[in-house]
């Protein structure tokens, strides 16, 4: 089970443009929490973005926010601001950063950090309950991070 | 049964005309069988430190057939399991061959009981939830075996203990040789947990009311346990729920019956002080 899943991570990876992928640890940020760099270096795929969005078992971003962007998801949550229009409002770099690590933008933010694996208390091996049995993974990729700023980057009013 | 039922709902729903913000605790009132009044809310107690200016049950953030479930024990599927644990209640066990009736009679006679657990323990020397208490009884005064922690007689015989404390105020004591448990519940009540950085406060204290995804968020109250949940249609402890809150934040979480659980309920409970004992309770 676990082989299998380090085996598909490091074949993702491998096919994201390996060389430049900017890992959690070696994310610089702004002064306000923005990331300028994309993580990739390259940009992201908005279609998937929006999959990723609203997928629980991926960035579940609709637990939290509702967009009238996407009729088709049901239950979106009222626990941060309803995101319409963020492209129009927001760069790219200021909501990279926001997903990254929010509460670099944000201070004590309830929002959690998609991009980072260290510093957590009682991690978790996903939702499993158990300690993680090798190191953790943040909870989106460097592709998927681009990929959703890429459809919240498409949200102009 | 199910028109009584019924028409209590429908007579609640005009009481309640001006509906509240959407999204927020109804104003709805419970009253069990049409005779035990539920104080669902009320003033929150200074322990609280103003995080909080009302106390809110549960009960509050369901939808109406769910409620309604809750105010008839013939509709509260969890008064079958109280039926059950009236039975163990009464039959002896163990080495010594005595029943729970034999030192305390009938059940009732346990009114007030729920209502102030956890509860230090002079003799022990510890903070001891309900069932810690249940399972004293069995070894050290019945020679039977200690029931395993939220498992079902455990949580049945809860319930029946929570059943005839109900409309009675929480009011657990948090302060004298308590409060070293106290503090350390209180610590984990707003630790962030998990990959997800997240305490029981950013859900329960910050966001009730706000739906997170299909979820109503409530204040987390335990006043109201044992819950029958329509979910996995059993009664349900509050550590399962503790360790299910914990999990979902991508946490590596903790055991019922830990003390970590047992801290943690001394200060939850305490948070509940002034709303009714409501258990077994209806929940989704
Ligand atoms: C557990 C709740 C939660 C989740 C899950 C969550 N967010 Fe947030 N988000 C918030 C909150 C709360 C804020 C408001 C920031 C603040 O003031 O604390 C926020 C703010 C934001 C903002 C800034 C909006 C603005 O007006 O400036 C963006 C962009 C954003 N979130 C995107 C996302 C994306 C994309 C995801 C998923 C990958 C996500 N969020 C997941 C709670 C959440
Ligand atoms: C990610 C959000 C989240 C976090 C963090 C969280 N919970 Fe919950 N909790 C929920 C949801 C959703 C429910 C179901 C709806 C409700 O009753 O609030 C729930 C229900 C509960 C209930 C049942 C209330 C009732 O009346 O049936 C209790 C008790 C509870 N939580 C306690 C806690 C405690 C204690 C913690 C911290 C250890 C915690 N929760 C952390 C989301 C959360």
């Amino acid at each position: 089970m676990k082989l299998t899943g380090l085996t598909l991570a490091g074949v993702l990876v491998a096919g994201a443009a390996l060389a430049n992928v900017v890992s959690p640890d070696e994310v610089t940020f702004g002064e306000y929490g923005e990331v300028e760099a994309s993580l990739t270096g390259s940009d992201g795929d908005a279609e998937k973005g929006r999959e990723i969005f609203s997928e629980k078992s991926q960035g579940n971003c609709v637990s939290c926010h509702a967009l009238a962007a996407l009729p088709d998801v049901p239950f979106q949550g009222e626990v941060g601001p309803v995101l319409d229009g963020v492209g129009g409002y927001r760069s790219a770099a200021e909501i990279r950063g926001i997903l990254v690590n929010a509460k670099k933008t944000f201070e004590g933010t309830v929002m959690p950090s998609f991009y980072k694996t260290s510093g957590f208390t009682r991690p978790g091996d996903g939702y499993t309950g158990k300690a993680p049995s090798g190191p953790i993974e943040p909870i989106l990729s460097a592709q998927d991070v681009e990929d959703v700023v890429a459809f919240l980057m498409t949200l102009q009013d | 049964m199910l028109f009584r039922t019924m028409t209590v709902a429908a007579a609640m729903l005009a009481l309640t005309a001006p509906m509240s913000a959407a999204g927020g605790a109804d104003d709805d009132v419970l009253v069990i069988n049409e005779d035990i009044e539920i104080t669902t809310k009320a003033a929150a107690s200074p322990l609280l430190d103003g995080h909080l200016d009302e106390v809110i049950s549960g009960w509050h953030f369901r939808d109406d057939d769910t409620q309604a479930m809750e105010m008839d024990d013939f509709d509260n599927p969890g008064m079958i399991f109280v039926d059950q644990a009236i039975e163990v209640w009464n039959t002896a066990e163990g080495s010594e061959g005595k029943s729970c009736a034999d030192c305390h009679g009938a059940p009732e006679e346990m009114a007030g009981v729920r209502a102030v657990y956890p509860k230090w323990n002079e003799d022990a020397g510890e903070v001891r939830t309900m069932q810690m208490q249940i399972n004293s009884c069995r070894t050290e005064r019945m020679g039977a075996e200690a029931w395993k922690y939220d498992a079902a007689p455990a949580i049945n015989m809860e319930a029946l203990l929570a059943s005839v404390s109900r409309g009675m105020p929480v009011n657990v004591a948090t302060d004298g040789p308590a409060a070293e448990t106290w503090e350390k519940g209180k610590e984990m009540y707003y630790t962030r947990y998990g990959l997800l950085e997240l305490s029981c406060a950013n859900c329960h204290e910050q966001n009730y009311g706000n739906y997170i995804r299909a979820d109503h968020l409530s204040q987390g109250q335990i006043n109201a346990f044992p819950a029958y949940r329509l979910k996995n249609a059993k009664l349900n402890g509050v550590h399962d729920r503790f360790k299910g809150c914990i999990r979902d934040t991508r946490a590596e979480t903790f055991s019922p019956g830990s003390p970590e659980f047992v801290a943690l309920e001394l200060y939850v409970a305490s948070r509940g002080n002034g709303l009714d004992v409501e258990g077994p309770s209806v929940r989704n």
